[in-house]
Parts: C-alpha cells; sequence; structure tokens
C-alpha cells in the first residue's frame, strides 16, 4: 500500500506506479511507450474524476486529514507578503498550535489567525497536533482586538482535531478562553472571514470560527464531534466511525444546505494536497473577493448583519 | 426464593410479597455520596441536600426555578420552542424517536425551561437545564430558548440567571448544536455591553459545549458546592494523557482555586446570594 495515497484512492496508486516504472523503462526504449504512458495518464485521471465525483463522507474526513494536507503555514507563505509572525497571549505562553501574524493579501494588512498541526513529527510534537490549550485562544483573542484598532480584516484558518483535552487546558480554563473568543468575535469591528481547510473539530474549531462569512474547501469537515467519538458514544466502537460522518453531515455540502456555510471552494482533483500552488492561488483570489466586499459594508451594517446571522442559526 | 417461601401454598405467598411492597415507591431515597437512606420528603424540604453530608443532587429545571422565584409574577417563556430533527438523525435509533421519548419521560419539550420572574421583588429572567431531558445537551431549541430569553433580558434591562446541567452540544443536531454555542454567546455580549447583568450558575455536571460558550461567560460565575464542569470530560482526559486525575479534578472547589468562579454558592443560600449579588449590580447612583 502507497501511504501516499489513502485506502479508498489505492487503484491510482496502482496506476501511478505502473506509469513511474514505463518512464523508468522509456529513456532508452522506443516511441510506444511514450503512447502508453500518456494513455494511462489519461486513465489515471479519469479513475480519480470518478472516485472523487463519489466520496462518501468519511472519506471527506480522510482526505481533510490527510499527511500531506496543505496546512496553515502552507497557505500564509503562499498567499500573504510581508509576513510578520506574533506571539504570545501575554499571560501565560506562545501556543504555536495557533499560528497568528500580520502580512498583506494583494497589498493590503490583514490579520491572519491559524490552527497550525505540523508537518514532522518534532514540528507536531512542538504544536501540539493542531490541538490548542487556553494561551492559544487567548493569543488569537489579543490579536484579533489589535485587529480591530487598526481596522485590519481578520482571516482565520481553520484545522485542528480539537482543543486540547488536558488537566493543563482545563487548570487554565480552556472553556473560558473559548466562549470568551465567540462572544468577541460576535461583535469586533472589523470583518472576519472564516475558511476551514481541513478538519474542523467542534469548539476548538469554532473558537476561531465566528464572523461575517464562512468558507470551506470542498474536502474539508467540520463537525461537533469527531465522527469516531461520535461512534464511541452511540455504538460503543471507532469502527462505526463511517456512518456517524454520515449521520452527522460532516461535509461542505450538508452544511452549505443547513445555512452555516457560506461558501464551498473547489479543491484541485484528488485533494489540495496534489497541488498546493493551484489550491492557494484558488483561496486566495475568493479571499481578495471577500475582504473587498465586506470591506465595503458600512461597520454597523456588517456587525448587524453578522448578529442576525448568528441569531439565525437553527431556523428553518 | 426461601425453602419457607416454597412450602407455603401459593395465596399466602403472594399475600406476603403484597405485604412486602406496602412500603410506597420511592420513599425512601439513597445518598448516592454518603450512602445515607433519606426520607423522601424531608429530602424535599432540605431542597434535595443530603442532610447528612450536604451533597447536593440533581433536581429538574422546573424544581430549580421554583425554588428560585419568589411565588408570584411567573411567567413561563418561548413555550413555542420546539426541537428540529433537520438531519433526519439516525444510528440505532431515530433522534425522532429519541425525542419523543424523552419528552414523555420529562414532560417537557426540550432541555430548557425560561422564565420571567421577581426574585425578592426585583424583576428577573431565569432559565434553567434539564439535565434528565437528552443529558441536558444543547440543540438548536435550548439555544434558541436560551436567546429569546436573554433577548427579553436585554431590551427589558433584567438581569438574567442561568443555571446549567448539562453533557454539552447535542451530537444529533452536528453543527447546529454547535451554531448555538456562538449564538448564545453573542446575545449574552450584548447583555455585557450594555450593562445588563449576566449570573451563571453551574450544577451538576456542566460540559463541552455549554461550558465552553453560555456557562463560562457569566458577570458572575458560580457553582453549587461538588459540581463537576469543564470542557472535555475526565475519561476523555484520561485516555489522552494515560494517567489518572487528581483527586477533586474539575470540581466546584478545583474550578474556585484555578479562578473559573468567582464563589460556590450552597442551594440554601442561592435566593439570597443572587439576590443580594443583582441588588448591587441593579442599583444606580443616584443622578
Amino acid at each position: 500500500m502507497n501511504p501516499n495515497y489513502l485506502e479508498f484512492e489505492q487503484p491510482i496508486a496502482t496506476l501511478e506506479a505502473k506509469i513511474e516504472e514505463l518512464q523508468l523503462v522509456g529513456t532508452d526504449n522506443d516511441l510506444n511507450i511514450a503512447e502508453e504512458i500518456s494513455k494511462l495518464r489519461e486513465k489515471s485521471i479519469k479513475l480519480t474524476e470518478s472516485i472523487y465525483s463519489n466520496l462518501t463522507p468519511w472519506q471527506v474526513v480522510q482526505v481533510a486529514r490527510h499527511p500531506q494536507r496543505p496546512y496553515t503555514q502552507d497557505y500564509i507563505k503562499r498567499m500573504f507578503t510581508d509576513w510578520d509572525e506574533l506571539h504570545g497571549d501575554r499571560h501565560f505562553g506562545d501556543d504555536k498550535a495557533i499560528v497568528a501574524g500580520v502580512g498583506r493579501l494583494d497589498g493590503k494588512p490583514v490579520m491572519v489567525i491559524g490552527e497550525e498541526k505540523g508537518r514532522s513529527v518534532p514540528d507536531k510534537v512542538s504544536r501540539n497536533f493542531g490541538m490548542p490549550k487556553p494561551e492559544g485562544y487567548r493569543k488569537a483573542l489579543r490579536l484579533m482586538e489589535m485587529a480591530e484598532r487598526f481596522k485590519m480584516p481578520v482571516l482565520t484558518l481553520i484545522d485542528t482535531p480539537g482543543a486540547y483535552p488536558g488537566i493543563d487546558s482545563e487548570e487554565r480554563g480552556i472553556s473560558e478562553a473559548i466562549a470568551q473568543n465567540l462572544a468577541v468575535m460576535s461583535r469586533l469591528k472589523t470583518p472576519i472571514i472564516c475558511t476551514v481547510i481541513g478538519e474542523g473539530s467542534s469548539g476548538g474549531a469554532l473558537a476561531i470560527g465566528v464572523g461575517d462569512h464562512l468558507n470551506m474547501l470542498q474536502y474539508s469537515t467540520y463537525f461537533v464531534i469527531s465522527p469516531e467519538g461520535c461512534a464511541n458514544i452511540i455504538w460503543k466502537t471507532v469502527d462505526k466511525a463511517p456512518l456517524a460522518a454520515e449521520a452527522m453531515g460532516v461535509t461542505s455540502e450538508n452544511l452549505e444546505k443547513l445555512g452555516i456555510v457560506d461558501e464551498t471552494i473547489a479543491e484541485p482533483l484528488g485533494g489540495a494536497h496534489r497541488d498546493i500552488d493551484g489550491m492557494a492561488a484558488k483561496l486566495q483570489e475568493r479571499l481578495i473577493d471577500q475582504v473587498d466586499r465586506l470591506s465595503a459594508q458600512p461597520i454597523e451594517q456588517l456587525l448587524e448583519n453578522r448578529y442576525k446571522r448568528l441569531m439565525s442559526f437553527g431556523n428553518v | 426464593m426461601s425453602w419457607l417461601d416454597k412450602i407455603v401454598p401459593n395465596v399466602v405467598r403472594s399475600s406476603r410479597s403484597r405485604g412486602q411492597s406496602k412500603v410506597p415507591e420511592g420513599l425512601w431515597k439513597k445518598c448516592v455520596k454518603c450512602s445515607a437512606v433519606l426520607y423522601r420528603p424531608e429530602l424535599e424540604r432540605n431542597l434535595d441536600v443530603c442532610p447528612k453530608c450536604d451533597h447536593h443532587m440533581r433536581i429538574g429545571a422546573r424544581k430549580r426555578l421554583d425554588i428560585f422565584l419568589d411565588e408570584d409574577n411567573r411567567e413561563e417563556l418561548a413555550t413555542d420552542v420546539e426541537p428540529i430533527d433537520r438531519l433526519k438523525f439516525k444510528d440505532v435509533k431515530k433522534y425522532k424517536d429519541r425525542l419523543t421519548s424523552a419528552q414523555k419521560s420529562t414532560g417537557e419539550k426540550d432541555a430548557l425551561v425560561a422564565m420571567r420572574g421577581e426574585l425578592n421583588g426585583q424583576p428577573v429572567v431565569a432559565v434553567a437545564f434539564e439535565f434528565a431531558f437528552h443529558g441536558g445537551s444543547m440543540g438548536y431549541a435550548v439555544g434558541e430558548k436560551f436567546t429569546r430569553a436573554a433577548q427579553l433580558a436585554l431590551s427589558e434591562d433584567i438581569p438574567l440567571v442561568c443555571f446549567s446541567a448539562t453533557g454539552g452540544a447535542r451530537m444529533q443536531e452536528a453543527l447546529i448544536s454547535l451554531m448555538q454555542m456562538a449564538k448564545t454567546s453573542a446575545v449574552i455580549e450584548r447583555l455585557k455591553q450594555q450593562g445588563t447583568p449576566y449570573i451563571s450558575i453551574m450544577t451538576d455536571p456542566v460540559y463541552g459545549g455549554v461550558s465552553a460558550s453560555l456557562a463560562l461567560l457569566g458577570d458572575i460565575n458560580a457553582a453549587e458546592p461538588g459540581a463537576r464542569a469543564g470542557f472535555a470530560g475526565p475519561n476523555i482526559i484520561e485516555q489522552t494523557i494515560r494517567q489518572k486525575l487528581p483527586k477533586g479534578f474539575q470540581r466546584s472547589e478545583f474550578l474556585l482555586e484555578h479562578g473559573a468562579i468567582d464563589m460556590i454558592i450552597s442551594r440554601h443560600d442561592m435566593r439570597e446570594k443572587v439576590g443580594g449579588l443583582l441588588a448591587k449590580f441593579t442599583e444606580r447612583p443616584a443622578a
């Protein structure tokens, strides 16, 4: 099994392996091989298209958690210029599960706050696998309030398995930290655009997820409890996670229907990790457009719309 | 069945067993903490607090509001709000059926009761979670009822008091439940900006999405003695960190020690304490 491909993608992996093999042979052989390779390439694309046109919610969750999926820092590098990372909550520490800073989007200053899972093993450990503690959310809050003072739009990138469930998290008031962010984001006097880029897990995601506009990348996922957690409670086994994912409707398609998600941003064929530059360019383009649109609104109007939208959640 | 029961004639046997069941069901209640067997009418007079060990037992939402508010001038709010099964959620059972059975067993439409009333003659809006309804979980109906109660408090500048008892967000309403956290927090923030007091009292237990929103956003956060409250449940934390949790972890006393709450309020003092706080918060200096 090729670890770069998910289980349901293995037929694609097999094809790609064949192509690679032929390429190696091809250098010192006749022209037929080139033709064969291009045929196989076409077949591989068709196969990927057909697999991806029909993903189950559980398969979407797997793509959203793909080990090669672009993370917050991959997007920051590609979407913003003049980037300065800012650190610390001023009370306890600097939580590396949340990366935040100021940069420019299309030349205009913006505040960016994103959850970061980390790429290499040491990086993952130092970032607690993207599970923020109270100091992470309080850093986010500090910087959002700063953005309000300097009239910068806030862009958040959501990608977390959840707020960290540990003794230290509880001791320092993880609940209060999340709650405070929800409260303040509901009235922050600057546009807030939130984008789920990977995994949006529960309160840990929502804590940087209240705003004027919510995007989801096509194969990202957003849930109130992880499918595994839900399956564990209902069926007493994580093996039923696919059923739980189905029942909860964890995809952007379902969440758009419920009026919670405003926009789904299409991903490259086979998921964002197959073309990170392309994905970042697409997201950047959408964010520029959204910032322009929201910035054009008088601030009182923006806040009233945001409040109305919050009050409408769940209404039929 | 004892050998004696086996040899006595049927008629006698059945009358014997009838005789045993003459003690009315539920006249006695065992305290889960100290195991004392308590006479129920006496326990109720003591507001369901064990007279032997002071354990605060769980009580229903209506009872909670009944012992908190003045007897006169009560009015229930948002009675038309009902749960909606937007996802047609189904696991081993249909969510719809789970709702129906919870409604039957509790007599409530969902897990929150909201009332407008008075506390020592001061107007107040009070809401209470019904833990017996689906673990007091917050879905659309709970979020909507809380929000409407808070909006009334906002528009009339009346203090809001919330008694929470909940396992968190309601899984069966998926992201709609999560969004109730944002919704309730937003309306609480408006109360705060306006200077209308909001007092949050946590009663055993308060976890998950409710803890990470409305329960910890009070001008005053308080808890009943021994109540457990936190973001993640103890099982989840133990599984994550693979070690035993310290004694008293996430209890009210722990919360007070770590600065999460202002005070612990015994059920017997609730009216007096909350009334006293609200009186101070609502008394405006003479112009």
